[in-house]
């Protein structure tokens, strides 16, 4: 199954293909509306800042087929600032609207950790998870982030703590995200990217 | 659960080939970047830097180039420097296949270059490098692959580089740099003291107990070493083991 990963002009777009077409994942760009409405599968990926990430999606039309596709039950992964995004707003950017397929607002980390917050970390399992699934729990992901979804969302499945306990891995219904970058996270992200892909055969 | 201390390996590319300056002898060839970074991938470096340090406008394609190749080798994080003037050499970096981008020369000059950068690819995707020297009880930042003093005081620039969106300082003692006589770790300290962000400390590795010690009194986040890992002499894997026995939180490979 052909996985649209979602290009909104920014992100670590060729990393994350890298790595999906490295587990032998089929691939293709999705940059109009109509590659997003034929998904079978998607890959929301993002770097950078909240305000430019629903601005690329909103001037290339991508949003409606994102939360169309949502509504139909597509599998959509996102990553980082793409797991942000499900939520309905965050703090980085007041007054922008995110997908909202979660209510809770993303906040920033608090002044008294360093922030971003760089680096390999640990995560806790708080439901059974797809993508964790035979990975070991003294595991470490790549994050690199200055916001963060609160882990009392009701989709986490893994919680990290940097300055307050957030969500590092969210799944419900057809919808995963992780906050860290799996395709920076050597081996065990290339795992969790295989539990996806698996999930959605 | 608890961050993990980064070990960074660094390539110091020119004309697409590792190399490493040795006094009276000018550079030696180390080998090719893309077999390195792949080498230090499997022995589980935690990230990878990779600096153009020719920093020649007709030397840009080929570094790009380089770039492509190496992250091609790699699922950790890739940063890469050296040359960045403007946010077009930033973008074209982060598009060969890098993660973040590290600063100094043109930062020091025009210090918009960081605000720049860190709005339009994110605070965690702009390192201020920051190459120093000490002067008395403080250290002087310098340009320039360390030839010019900029007269700036290093903990207040690197203050001012992260109130203008800098998400890390990779600090590298000039004084130190190939000595072998280990960090420089009250330099560290002093800057992770000052900044709320990640330090990445640089200059002067030789032992595992430099990285140690950097970790402790230098309060470091991460430590960055090039030709100590270039030899074979020490591997990462070795290094990460005798942290991790002293309790350093390590990410041991699996």
């Amino acid at each position: 199954m052909k996985i649209a990963i979602v290009d909104y002009g920014a992100g670590n777009l060729p990393s994350v293909e890298r790595a999906l077409r490295g587990l032998g994942a089929e691939t293709e760009r999705a940059v109009e509306p109509g590659q997003l409405r034929a998904a079978k599968a998607i890959v929301l990926p993002g770097v950078g800042h909240f305000a430019a990430f629903v601005a690329g999606l909103r001037e290339r039309n991508l949003t409606e087929p994102l939360r169309a596709a949502f509504q139909a039950g597509v599998p959509i992964l996102g990553i980082c600032l793409g797991l942000q995004a499900m939520f309905a707003s965050s703090e980085e950017a007041p007054g922008d609207k995110g997908l909202g397929f979660f209510p809770e607002e993303v906040r920033a980390l608090p002044t008294n950790v360093k922030s971003p917050h760089i680096g390999w970390n640990q995560v806790r399992r708080t439901q059974a998870s797809v993508l964790l699934r035979g990975i070991p729990d003294d595991a470490y992901f790549y994050f690199a982030h200055s916001f963060a979804a609160p882990a009392s969302a009701e989709p986490t499945v893994a919680a990290c703590d940097h300055g307050f306990p957030f969500s590092a891995v969210i799944e419900r219904g057809n919808l995963r995200g992780v906050q860290f970058h799996p395709e920076k996270s050597g081996e065990t992200g290339a795992q969790v990217l295989r539990n996806f892909v698996e999930s959605i055969q | 659960m608890t961050l993990a201390r980064r070990i960074i390996p660094c390539l110091d590319v020119d004309a697409g080939r590792v190399v490493k300056g040795i006094e009276f002898e000018g550079l030696r060839d180390m080998g090719d970047p893309a077999e390195l970074g792949a080498r230090y991938n499997r022995e589980g470096a935690d990230e990878l830097v990779v600096l153009d340090i020719s920093a020649s406008v007709q030397g840009r394609a080929t570094f790009l180039e380089t770039i492509r190749r190496v992250a091609e080798q790699l699922n950790i994080p890739l940063t890469a420097g050296g040359g960045i003037r403007k946010m077009e050499d930033g973008r074209a970096v982060l598009r060969a296949g890098a993660d973040k981008v590290t600063v100094n020369t043109a930062a020091v000059e025009r210090p918009e270059l960081i605000s720049e950068l860190s709005q339009q690819f994110g605070a965690q995707a702009v390192v201020l490098s920051l190459d120093v020297k000490r002067k008395g009880d403080s250290w002087e930042a310098y340009t320039r692959g360390g030839r010019d003093a900029t007269g700036l005081d290093a903990a207040e620039w690197a203050a001012e580089a992260v109130s203008r969106g800098a998400g890390e300082i990779l600090v590298t003692s000039i004084d130190r740099d190939g000595t072998c006589s280990g960090f420089d770790c009250e330099l560290t300290a002093k800057i992770a003291a000052t900044v709320p962000v990640p330090v990445i400390a640089s200059g002067g590795a030789s032992t595992f107990e430099d990285f140690l010690s950097v970790y402790t009194d230098g309060c470091a986040d991460a430590a960055l070493a090039a030709s100590i890992f270039h030899q074979e002499t020490r591997s990462i894997s070795a290094l990460k083991k005798f942290l991790a026995e002293r309790g350093v939180p390590i990410r041991l490979s699996r």
